[in-house]
């Protein structure tokens, strides 16, 4: 265990975010009821997911300037948890639309046609799918050094294609999906100000806690490749 | 002994009895789990999973820093 007041520090506000993400005031709003509370954990997951996507594009190209394996291990990692991050956004989304979109009247199976022509819906899955390309590049290559520059090159790519996929076309589209101007949930006027208590140390906790999980995968991996380092 | 034995079970089910009678009376006894649409259950059942899910990653990491201190 070293560095470990950042851990703490997660599991503390892990812990906040759950106890006062229950508990705390919110908004009466129709339709959405109790399920506005979903905006500590369904969003978070794709703030964490942004910010570790983000980290991993660091890491690539801090592998092209230097060329050191630590940083194409470290990059690849940290692409694999925002990937979970972004599929658990995802599947958290998919029950929380069902009760807020759907149509009571209608079961979901039933409004789904008009559910799946969400623009934010489409955008994530072909923001998560080429990064699912990016794992299969990168694992398909055999020698060490070819598969990092490959993949690192790759990467930068795969981060610029999250600009149209997930921030500008949602935006230009019209959805459901709330956040469709401005910056959603950083906006002064877009969230209640009760929410900020809660939302934000939430999505510090769940990226710390990212983090934590992606830097054991990566000494994981430095531990098994040491003789190739 | 017999008729012992039936002032037991003649008492203890007077107690009992009146365990049933406290279900209805308005009374404000330590039924915080109970209250908010039992809110608070909802609640400990998450952080159970949450502490059980950090306990783990915790756990590997301590076992990850071992093998790191083994080299």
């Amino acid at each position: 265990m070293y560095k470990s007041w950042w851990k703490i520090a997660s599991v503390l506000l892990l812990l906040y975010t759950f106890v006062g993400g229950f508990l705390m005031d919110v908004p009466r709003l129709p339709a959405l009821g109790e399920t506005i509370r979903n905006l500590y954990f369904h969003v978070c997951m794709w703030f964490a997911m942004m910010i570790l996507f983000t980290i991993s594009l660091v890491n690539s190209i801090r592998y092209l300037r230097t060329f050191k394996l630590k940083y194409d291990i470290a990059a690849r990692h940290y692409a694999t948890v925002g990937v979970v991050m972004g599929v658990l956004g995802y599947a958290t989304g998919a029950i929380w639309m069902s009760y807020t979109w759907g149509d009571p009247n209608n079961p979901t199976f039933e409004s789904f046609s008009s559910i799946a022509r969400e623009p934010k819906l489409i955008g994530a899955a072909i923001a998560l799918l080429i990064y699912f390309a990016y794992m299969v590049l990168r694992d398909s290559i055999n020698d060490m050094d070819k598969r990092a520059r490959i993949s690192s090159v790759y990467n930068i790519f795969a981060y610029a294609m999250l600009f149209p996929s997930i921030w500008i076309i949602p935006r230009i589209l019209p959805s459901l999906h709330p956040g469709q101007t401005g910056n959603p949930a950083l906006d002064m006027q877009d969230i209640d100000n009760r929410m900020r208590l809660v939302f934000y140390p939430a999505v510090i906790g769940w990226t710390l806690l990212g983090v934590w999980i992606t830097t054991l995968k990566i000494r994981f991996t430095l531990l098994k490749e040491k003789h190739l380092m | 002994m017999a008729a012992l034995k039936k002032i037991t079970l003649f008492v203890l089910l007077m107690i009992l009895s009146s365990v049933v009678f406290a279900q209805d009376d308005k009374e404000v006894m330590a039924d915080t789990m109970r209250s908010n649409g039992r809110i608070y259950v909802l609640l400990a059942v998450v952080v159970t999973i949450l502490l059980g899910l950090i306990l783990y990653v915790f756990r590997l990491d301590r076992k990850i820093s071992r093998l790191e201190k083994d080299k």
